[in-house]
């Protein structure tokens, strides 16, 4: 395990490293000019102010020298100044990404338990009306744009029905300080709803699957022989075997979830990290978006790390190859 | 439970409806898109923000414009620009694919390197950062797109090309002193073409709703410009109002072009593949 830990400490050094440069390469390319992006477009500077400002930022310098230091600053935690908000970007993350992460976790776990027990269910009532069920909500799901289904559901739990207010993290025009922890649930529930229905039909389809497998299994077929009624079937041989690869499925959807969170954050104007990174790419704020744009990416590792620690728990067979 | 017999003319048949399904959709929003006056979408063609009727069956919005038009451009669009990026996105997976199994261990691990690397950062985060580096537009759109959906088929490719590289006749083929690139072309490319089929197909649902994504949040096509994100996000603000009809029809023709499409992807793979058939 010690060694298994320390070769994906050294892979996510490696994977940050490429993705920081394959960044700054990437924008460093770009017709996006920093000084003005910073200064604003309707300020125009001379050619001398613009010549000391390239000197001071160290714009004149080689791109590998320029990488090098951002890359060492970056090292040392500090991701520059945010040139919208105008404060460092580390902080404008800090409070943002709490939210995206209370909002995520909420879809995550939802969507993981629903999509399990669905997908469950559309294996042991196969062919019937259940499995048709479930398998059409999936197809169609899949095939939903995130971003309208958000509207959608703002257009009929909202507007028609009246039951969540229109978007925010809060009430308008009242201070964050003194939002309600009920307030905060209110305005909470729909994009979390959003993000969730959507997960469902990954992680349903692929139970479906999975556990269809299973209950075709010559071990099943043996244990139905044995006289182990299909309740005991379930326990014994079909949550274990299902389950393991539901739970990695479920941590390497930590990739889309933080898409549709950007989608979903948006529609409902809600303040986290997936409507500032829109912001930040509009707004052409550099800073931030590498920021944002490495801090994902240390996500979808993350999410990809669990998977395997958990498999290895969960399956005795991976742990003894690992 | 089918028997093997009777499961293989069945699948065929639901290609082919499928099929039908799709051919008539596209000719449908092409046909719209050539046949619908352009002049409905200018501002004032009907009365603002009046709900659907038989005049203009997905109403209006708040400038007139005749929403059903609209769409249908916006559709047409999507689709063009799904086949753009699809196709572009298939030949890098095809190509990177191929060489990473035959042309030695270095650019393999190259190009699993490079695939580890863009499938590390989210979709949709990648795209918004290609979209912003090219200064967004059709060009950001399209390159945001097409770079960012190629790993998984380039992995299946891999996988695939590796299958058949010690095969005997490729074996012959290298021994008669063909060269690789000879082999790749020749030999490995016809092989692996259904595989690239079945990846483009199932690829282009992601495409679009992709695309539709980017420019519902504002990257790539100019505000006047009838593309479906921008007609739903143009709709928002109305929404609060009452004006659902603004928001709900652009996305639904939308879905069920996708599902029409993710549906014929996935009949087409359980034919090439009654392995992966979902039953």
């Amino acid at each position: 395990m010690p060694k298994l830990i320390v070769l994906r400490l050294l892979r996510l050094a490696t994977l940050l490293a490429g993705v920081s440069a394959l960044a700054f390469t990437l924008v460093h390319n770009s017709p996006i000019d920093p000084i003005q992006a910073y200064v604003g477009a309707d300020v125009n500077l001379t050619d001398a102010q613009y010549a000391a400002l390239r000197e001071h930022w160290g714009l004149d310098r080689p791109p590998v020298e320029q990488y090098l230091a951002w890359a060492g600053s970056i090292i040392q935690g500090d991701l520059g100044v945010s040139t919208l908000y105008k404060i460092p970007v580390a902080d404008v993350i800090a409070t943002r990404f709490g939210a995206s992460l209370a909002l995520m976790g909420v879809a995550w776990l939802l969507s993981g338990l629903l999509g399990y027990a669905l997908g469950v269910l559309a294996a042991i009532r196969r062919g019937r009306f259940a499995d048709r069920a479930v398998s059409w909500y999936s197809y169609t799901l899949s095939s939903t744009p995130t971003f309208w289904l958000g509207i959608v559901f703002l257009v009929v739990f909202s507007v028609w029905l009246g039951w969540f207010p229109v978007g925010l993290a809060g009430p308008y025009g009242v201070p964050a300080a003194e939002v309600t922890f009920a307030e905060r649930v209110h305005h909470f529930v729909l994009p979390a709803l959003t993000l969730s229905a959507v997960g469902v039909a990954n992680i349903a389809m692929h139970t479906r699957e999975k556990m269809t497998d299973v209950l075709n299994s010559d071990y099943v077929a043996f244990a139905r022989a044995r006289g182990e009624s299909p309740g005991q079937i379930l326990r014994n041989h079909g949550f274990r075997n299902s389950a393991a690869p539901a739970v990695t499925l479920q941590f390497a959807y930590f990739s889309e979830l933080f898409g549709g969170s950007v989608l979903a954050e948006t529609v409902f104007s809600y303040p986290g990290l997936g409507s500032t990174l829109t912001e930040a790419a509009l707004g052409g704020d550099v800073p931030l978006l590498l920021g944002i744009v490495l801090l994902s990416a240390v996500f979808v590792f993350t999410g990809n790390v669990i998977a395997d620690i958990v498999n290895a728990a969960l399956d005795p067979r991976v742990r003894r190859r690992a | 439970m089918t028997t093997s017999a009777d499961r293989k003319p069945r699948g065929r048949r639901d290609l082919l409806v499928s099929l039908g399904v799709v051919v008539a959709v596209v000719a449908c929003v092409v046909a719209g898109g050539l046949l619908l006056d352009p002049a409905q979408m200018r501002p004032s063609a009907g009365a603002p923000l009046s709900p659907p009727s038989l005049r203009h069956l997905f109403g209006t919005d708040h400038l007139g414009r005749d929403m059903f038009t609209r769409t249908v451009h916006g559709l047409s669009l999507s689709l063009a620009i799904g086949v753009l990026t699809a196709a572009v996105s298939t030949v890098i997976s095809a190509v990177l694919g191929i060489c990473a199994a035959l042309f030695g261990r270095w650019v393999d691990g190259l190009v699993s390197w490079v695939i580890d690397l863009s499938i590390g950062i989210p979709h949709l985060i990648f795209m918004v950062l290609l979209a912003f580096v090219v200064g967004g537009g059709i060009p950001g759109i399209v390159l945001g797109i097409a770079l960012t959906h190629w790993m998984s088929l380039a992995l299946l490719v891999r996988a695939d090309v590796r299958q058949i590289r010690s095969a005997e006749f490729m074996l012959v083929s290298r021994g008669l002193g063909r060269s690789p690139l000879f082999i790749a072309w020749r030999h490995v490319t016809p092989l692996i073409l259904p595989q690239l089929l079945v990846g483009f197909v199932l690829m282009f649902p992601h495409v679009i709703l992709h695309e539709a994504a980017l420019t519902f949040l504002g990257f790539g096509f100019s505000p006047q410009t009838p593309a479906i994100g921008i007609l739903l996000s143009e709709g928002m603000p109305h929404i609060s109002s009452g004006m659902w009809w603004l928001a709900v029809f652009p996305g639904l023709t939308l879905l069920l072009v996708v599902l029409a499409i993710a549906r014929l992807g996935d009949r087409i793979r359980t034919v090439l593949d009654p392995a992966t058939s979902h039953g």
